[in-house]
């Protein structure tokens, strides 16, 4: 009996969640996104020109159906990779989205060869 | 002693010459001003690069003596190397600043005023935020000498634990509170609304805190258990490391940033040849001086736990590093700059915060030689609990991403374990549940903070009125006001919560500078324990109208609170420490 | 086992150092010069005088076509306005200057007070039409061949050193 009332909470919970919907999320693009004559802001942070402008041209794609990933494309080929706040997913920075990871693997090879290593042998 | 009190004397000689603007010092002209207030002059002495140099000086020589003196009982050859080694680490900077940027070079003819310090710079948490890091990182130095010197002379069990653990705690206690107060003032000066930026200048920050807290916790095992020395050893070499390689970033010159300095690359020669040598140094008695050691370790185990914490931490070293860096090293190796920001670092770092989380609960409940698992059942009861208040939150409230969930599911076991296990046991470490505690809160705010909050951007004109939601903001007045140093417009805006009845008026304010000529946006924010609303007003050019950014920001200042008690939970442990030794 | 752990660390520490050492040197401020060699799939401007929409139809037949971001409240474009006139004697380059957020009355009184150096006269009111030209302040100019390719990008006003540049791209061949 325990185990069904369990059941039911995560399936309800779960249920709840993924309803949670996926609309592009134009805060999170804008959040994104550099603005190229400002010192380490956004544009959504900042109040220059140029991120006025920018807001205005994201709106206008999301308004013909691009994808967040479509109108990333398009800003870094007109500007160059620096304009984008989340790096590519590329060959290039391969080192830097895996390295972190591999290190945590590493790192747990590591404690139980460790612990196995120094273990009291019963 | 006399080191202390001559380079005291320096300091303050240096702060008595901007209490009095007096310009014929480089350093006062290029930094002060006569109208500005003199709590400000007083903190403008380090407020610039040369003054804080010295007071890098400063850090490490009272922390030197300090040391001298208050750890009589460990053998004198052990304390007499500590000395010698701070002392080199303390001749590198007076050498710096005596090359190259000495504050007490004159300037001639005296300019009759000075050139004023930038306005975003007068601020009571930017005057407080520099000391306490100090304090923090530079005061971490003291464990890096002390490290080296335990290696040359053998000093190497469990009384060179307890001689460092104090000096370990005051130095992260003082760099939580450090980057406390850098995000307090974040957030309320820069007008985004935000407290961390994941910024190069910030991360410079937390990288020393992980080094600083691995390093809290590898002290426990080597305390106790005798065992981890030479990982311990490279903790407190990594710490200091970290925090002049942070100090290099900053004032090099090869970071791009919203927080720099001035900057100048023959600083950064200067600070990079200090750094070479104590890596290479560090590197040098590391290779000579390791043997492998033998020590049990059960697996199951209190010890177990703590090389788990310190895995954890390295992982989120090596990102943090591996994201501040990573621009410098595509552009200087191939040209081609690219950005690392926000997305990056929560992407990477939020799901292993997850995992961190449960076992951080788990941790502390661990014996420390053998542990006897008998609270399977006592675990999934709290998951089940913590799965049970999420979805209220998300059944009462809304729904928010799977990942949210986890977070906010894991910080409550977090949470709730701790609360449980205040209740359990007789014996209780209070400042280490203290600590715990506060970090899951701190998360767990975090969380709920970043789901709930809610934004509105809009134009209004004087005497205008807009519905937005369930919210209405009407602009009622313009205030405009000459201060000593600025002309002040300051909107009056009415905000009603029509869903609650709230009404609140904000006063966001737009500062017009004179010297230097600048333009400021003065966020107006309105706190209580439920909210705070967050508004900023700017003009628009050529138009009587003003854009409003309005936001909502639930529980914010439980975080800010979540941190202060994270650092009083270090401060407890101070305490603890101190009582028992 | 331990002397490759001993050698690794080492190389890695010496990379570093060596990578900050060199980064002393490098500027950290951006800019997009680099980012030539593009095809401008579509050319679309609205002309400042005229109902008509100059498409990259009219710019086929030039060999090269210099776009030319600027306004009349922009201080740098009165700087390098002269240059701009030196280049529109050149028989191999059309300029298309592009009035960027601005208003018609004042393009027109400053190309009456300091010449008029465009064969073709465009607009820019919103700014967004600029954004597919990668354009983030002005004054910024962009060099094109025939085929539309970008040879050239100038970030700011022109100077001397880029008045010979572009004498020496429009020249070869």
């Amino acid at each position: 009996m325990k185990l069904k009332i369990y059941a039911l909470i995560f399936f309800l919970h779960f249920s709840s969640i993924l309803s949670a919907n996926q609309i592009v999320d134009q805060n999170a693009i804008h959040k994104n996104l550099r603005c190229l004559v400002c010192q380490g802001q956004s544009i959504a942070d900042s109040n220059s020109d140029f991120a006025q402008t920018l807001k205005m041209v994201v709106k206008d794609l999301i308004n013909q159906g691009k994808t967040e990933e479509e109108i990333y494309d398009f800003l870094s080929d007109k500007y160059g990779d620096w304009i984008l706040y989340k790096p590519k997913f590329n060959l290039e920075n391969f080192l830097l989205w895996f390295f972190p990871y591999i290190v945590l693997i590493a790192g747990g090879f590591i404690i139980v060869f460790l612990i196995k290593k120094r273990s009291k042998k019963v | 002693m006399l080191q202390c009190t001559t380079i005291l004397i320096c300091f303050f000689t240096l702060v008595a010459a901007f209490l009095v603007s007096d310009f014929s010092l480089i350093t006062v002209y290029q930094n002060s001003h006569s109208l500005k207030p003199i709590f400000y002059k007083i903190s403008g002495t380090w407020g610039n690069h040369e003054g804080s140099l010295l007071l890098w000086v400063i850090i490490l020589t009272i922390f030197s003596f300090l040391f001298l003196i208050l750890n009589k009982n460990h053998p004198k050859n052990y304390r007499l190397h500590t000395l010698i080694i701070q002392n080199l680490l303390i001749l590198g900077f007076l050498f710096f600043i005596l090359l190259n940027s000495n504050p007490f070079s004159f300037v001639n003819p005296i300019p009759k005023e000075g050139l004023g310090l930038n306005p975003i710079l007068q601020d009571p948490a930017l005057a407080i935020h520099p000391p306490l890091l100090y304090i923090g990182f530079v005061g971490s130095s003291i464990y890096f000498s002390a490290a080296m010197a335990s290696m040359i002379t053998n000093y190497s069990n469990k009384l060179f634990a307890q001689s460092i653990k104090s000096w370990v705690l005051i130095s992260w206690t003082f760099q939580t509170l450090g980057i406390l107060v850098g995000s307090i003032w974040a957030y309320y000066e820069l007008g985004w609304g935000g407290f961390w930026f994941w910024d190069p200048v910030e991360n410079a920050s937390l990288l020393p805190w992980f080094a600083m807290t691995a390093l809290i916790h590898s002290l426990l095992v080597l305390e106790k258990r005798n065992s981890l020395y030479f990982w311990t050893i490279i903790l407190c070499l990594l710490t200091f490391i970290l925090s002049v390689m942070g100090t290099f970033l900053v004032r090099s010159g090869i970071l791009n940033s919203v927080h720099t300095f001035a900057n100048d690359p023959s600083r950064g020669i200067y600070i990079l040849i200090f750094l070479s040598l104590m890596i290479l140094t560090s590197i040098f008695f590391l290779f000579k001086k390791y043997k492998p050691a033998n020590n049990i370790i059960n697996s199951n185990s209190k010890e177990t736990f703590v090389l788990i914490n310190n895995w954890f931490m390295m992982f989120y070293l090596i990102t943090v590093l591996l994201g501040t860096l990573y621009p410098i090293f595509t552009d200087a190796l191939t040209s081609s700059k690219i950005s690392v920001g926000p997305p990056f670092y929560n992407s990477v770092i939020i799901p292993v915060v997850i995992i961190f989380l449960f076992l951080m609960a788990i941790g502390p409940q661990t014996r420390w030689i053998k542990n006897k698992f008998t609270n399977f059942k006592n675990i999934f009861y709290i998951i089940a609990g913590s799965i049970i208040i999420n979805f209220t939150i998300v059944y009462l409230f809304k729904s928010y991403s799977f990942i949210s969930n986890l977070i906010i599911i894991s910080s409550l076991f977090l949470i709730i374990s701790s609360v449980s296990d205040i209740l359990k046991t007789q014996n209780i470490n209070f400042s280490r549940i203290v600590s715990h505690l506060s970090f899951g809160f701190l998360i767990l705010f975090i969380g709920l903070n970043h789901n709930f909050s809610e934004e509105k951007d809009f134009n209004l004109k004087l005497g205008e009125s807009k519905k937005i939601d369930n919210y209405k903001f009407i602009l009622q007045d313009l205030e405009l006001t000459q201060k000593s140093n600025y002309k002040s417009v300051v909107g009056v805006l009415n905000v009603n919560n029509l869903s609650t009845n709230e009404d609140r008026t904000l006063k966001p304010e737009i500062r017009i500078y004179d010297n230097p000529q600048t333009l400021t946006y003065e966020a107006s924010i309105q706190t209580n324990f439920l909210r705070d609303y967050y508004l900023t007003m700017s003009n628009i050019d050529r138009s009587d109208y003003y854009n409003i950014k309005f936001q909502k920001k639930p529980l914010m200042i439980w975080i800010w609170i979540s941190v202060i008690a994270l650092s009083i939970g270090g401060f407890l442990s101070l305490l603890r420490n101190a009582k028992n030794n | 086992m331990r002397k490759t752990i001993k050698s690794i660390t080492l190389i890695v520490l010496i990379f570093i150092l060596g990578v900050f050492f060199i980064s002393l040197n490098k500027s950290t401020d951006y800019n997009t010069e680099h980012l030539i060699g593009n095809k401008l799939n579509k050319i679309k401007f609205e002309s400042l005088e005229h109902k008509k929409i100059f498409t990259e139809e009219d710019f086929k037949k030039n060999n090269y076509t210099l776009i030319n971001f600027w306004a009349s409240w922009c201080a740098p474009c009165r700087i390098e306005h002269p240059i701009l006139i030196k280049l529109s004697k050149e028989q191999n380059l059309k300029i298309l200057g592009v009035n960027f957020k601005d208003k018609k009355i004042n393009a027109l009184k400053f190309l009456k007070d300091l010449g008029n150096p465009y064969d073709y006269l465009a607009k820019d009111t919103s700014g967004k039409e600029s954004v597919n030209y990668g354009i983030y302040g002005i004054p910024e100019s962009i060099l094109i061949d025939n085929k539309y390719i970008i040879q050239k990008k100038f970030i700011g006003p022109l100077n001397l050193k880029d008045y010979d540049d572009i004498l020496e791209v429009i020249n070869s061949l």
